[in-house]
């Protein structure tokens, strides 16, 4: 078969796989007494929501070894773009597709907030990663943390995203009587969406690690100095792995912002990026299964936890200070699972 | 207008005093380990909160919430002794344990034990802010139009005389000569009989106990305290050692006052409106420093060995 076939079946199963679970999860199956699942359709969201902030914060902090501390300040300014779009001018944008069936037109209004969401949080990783990825360790940290908090207040101080109240009725909009089709639409379908872009996002990452790209931000992480010496322009390479992970950050801020349909500065604090941080560092910095397994585990983990709601952080945090000091590479390392590695065959080059 | 500036001088210099006491732990740390200490402000915030349950456990404060100059001076042995054994703990359950991994490692466990200090004091103290007794002795000078009140003046004295103490230790002791030894290369240290596991237990030490000295001075000021004080102020002390260039201990209380009074400045200057990026200030200038002078004011570039 040739790859070009192949890859088209594989994203069309995949595709129709999502659709079809989340057809059973929204709406159960009617004569099999399968009753939808809304706890689950949830949980599973957000679970989606943190694989794609997780695996993109991996690509800077697992592969290339820069140790970046703000990335929910990303999520922030693409959750709060993309809302801000939605919120003036997704009207707009319906009016113009007028003649497209509703769901086409609905969809087109989703992906051009989103993309306008993760071009302005790519935008917001430039302006951020080119002065900043020029240093190293802890000063990088301090600086992306320093940005992160800068982002939110600022964020906060703009009015007309609601400050300190918060951002309401996102996908409604600002008309008189609120437009619910947007709301119904998504309530439908957040859930495939939401694992479509997640599944898009592992495909980007593993793609780009793969690559000749890939091989050099690693050598950046091994060795910054031979990777250089090896011809490997560092700083380039920082910045542009840089603003491939904040504007991932800003499609799970966006996505995020169509789900919840409300958005508060208080969720883009440096807890929120540590809590990204906490998933790679237990998954494995350097491996996107890890990154996947850690941010389903931390997103379940509360759900299962709820009566210990109080003490969760300190759980957290504890959880990280044991992994550092007994496994300071995460459960995977820098391995991949993988089912042929699961059942034993041989991985062929 | 110059009464302005100098009255935001004088309250820059308080703030500042205590950015410079906070700003010597980070120094210190960094200087023996090259770990950015996250924990340390979460310390700084124990100290206040071990002063404020001391005092009601020694009865020291009246039942109006006030105190003399003597209990708050007992208070603030307390909590200096109490905060040097935290800082101990920290060092010898936390961050010896990874000492032998890279240092990022070390990095994520300091965020850890910072992460746990913060929570764990919301959970043990309540997340409801506690309100600090005020020394009854609070009285304000006028001079023209300008302010001056004696807890300020007591907290510049206070952490001067504790700056003055730090810095004969280092120079004049044997611990301290041990100190700097370990700050200039551990393993040579080690190579010369230095016990490097208790020199750097030391210097967590006499850092945590500035930190928590700086903690009751501060609650003496502001006397409304929470288990997050310590995030934000942490960290503009931590800009502060770097200002000053970190690992350089007369540069950590120099960068301590230039925040203290760059801060003062902007909540002076600053229309109201903008008032809310008065704490983005000490990030700026970070940002700053690092991009044109990243060894910082006192500092010194080691090129990096191959």
């Amino acid at each position: 078969m040739p790859p070009l076939v192949k890859k088209l079946l594989w994203s069309l199963g995949t595709v129709g796989i999502l659709l079809v679970v989340n057809q059973v999860m929204v709406n159960g199956i009617g004569g099999y007494g399968i009753p939808a699942q809304d706890y689950y359709v949830r949980v599973l969201t957000l679970v989606g929501i943190s694989i794609i902030a997780a695996v993109s914060l991996n690509l800077i902090n697992g592969y290339t070894g820069q140790f970046s501390i703000g990335h929910a300040g990303f999520m922030a300014v693409g959750g709060y773009t993309a809302a801000y779009i939605s919120f003036y001018y997704g009207a707009g944008i319906l009016n113009t597709l007028q003649g497209l069936p509703l769901p086409v037109a609905l969809t087109i209004r989703l992906f051009i907030s989103l993309l306008i969401g993760v071009v302005f949080s790519a935008l917001a990783g430039f302006v951020v990663g080119m002065p900043s990825l020029r240093l190293k360790g802890d000063y990088l940290a301090i600086v992306t943390l320093g940005f992160g908090e800068i982002i939110r207040i600022i964020i906060l101080s703009i009015d007309s995203v609601g400050g300190a109240r918060g951002f309401s009725s996102i996908v409604q909009g600002a008309t008189e009587p609120p437009d619910q089709r947007m709301f119904e639409f998504l309530k439908e379908s957040i859930f495939f969406w939401v694992f479509l872009f997640a599944v898009i996002t592992v495909v980007i990452v593993k793609n780009l690690v793969n690559s000749t790209f890939g091989r050099a931000l690693t050598s950046i992480r091994e060795n910054e100095i031979a990777a250089e010496a090896m011809g490997i322009n560092t700083t380039r390479y920082k910045v542009i792995a840089f603003v491939i992970s904040a504007g991932l950050a800003g499609l799970a801020g966006g996505l995020f912002a169509h789900y919840d349909n409300y958005l508060n500065t208080n969720s883009f604090t440096f807890v929120k990026s540590v809590e990204v941080i906490i998933m790679i560092v237990l998954g494995g910095m350097g491996s996107i299964t890890g990154a996947i397994l850690g941010a389903t585990v931390l997103t379940i983990l509360p759900e299962l936890l709820r009566d210990l709601q109080q003490y969760r952080m300190v759980i957290y945090s504890l959880l990280l200070i044991v992994i550092m000091i007994v496994r300071p590479q995460g459960i995977l390392g820098r391995r991949e699972l993988s089912l042929s590695g699961l059942f034993g065959k041989k991985k062929t080059v | 207008m110059l009464q302005t500036f100098i009255q935001q001088i004088i309250n820059g210099l308080a703030l500042g005093s205590i950015y410079a006491l906070i700003a010597l732990g980070y120094t210190m740390v960094y200087g023996v380990l090259r770990l950015i200490n996250f924990a340390h402000g979460d310390v700084y915030m124990i100290g206040a909160f071990v002063g404020y349950y001391a005092a009601q456990k020694f009865g020291i404060a009246s039942a109006s919430g006030q105190i003399s100059f003597g209990g708050a001076l007992i208070l603030m042995m307390t909590a200096m002794m109490a905060s040097a054994s935290l800082g101990v703990v920290i060092e010898r359950f936390a961050y010896r344990p990874v000492r032998k991994y890279p240092r990022l490692t070390s990095l994520i466990t300091a965020i850890g034990v910072s992460l746990l200090l913060e929570n764990g004091g919301q959970v043990l103290f309540g997340a409801d802010p506690k309100f600090f007794p005020i020394l009854n002795s609070a009285v304000t000078y006028t001079f023209g139009s300008v302010t001056v009140r004696l807890t300020d003046i007591i907290i510049v004295v206070v952490s001067v005389s504790l700056m003055v103490l730090l810095q004969t230790i280092v120079l004049k002791t044997k611990l301290g000569k041990a100190m700097r030894a370990v700050s200039y290369n551990l393993d040579a240290a080690k190579l010369m009989g230095i016990n490097t596991d208790f020199i750097i237990a030391f210097t967590f030490a006499l850092g945590s106990a500035l930190a928590a000295a700086a903690g009751i001075l501060v609650s003496l000021s502001f006397p409304k305290i929470d288990p997050l004080i310590g995030v934000l102020t942490g960290l503009k002390a931590f800009v502060a050692a770097v200002l000053g260039g970190i690992g350089n201990i007369t540069g950590a209380v120099l960068g301590g006052f230039l925040i203290g009074i760059a801060e003062t400045m902007a909540a002076g200057y600053l229309p109201q409106s903008l008032n809310s990026y008065k704490d983005a200030v000490a990030f700026a200038i970070l940002i700053l420093v690092l991009l044109f002078k990243p060894a910082g004011l006192m500092g010194s570039v080691a090129p990096e060995k191959v």
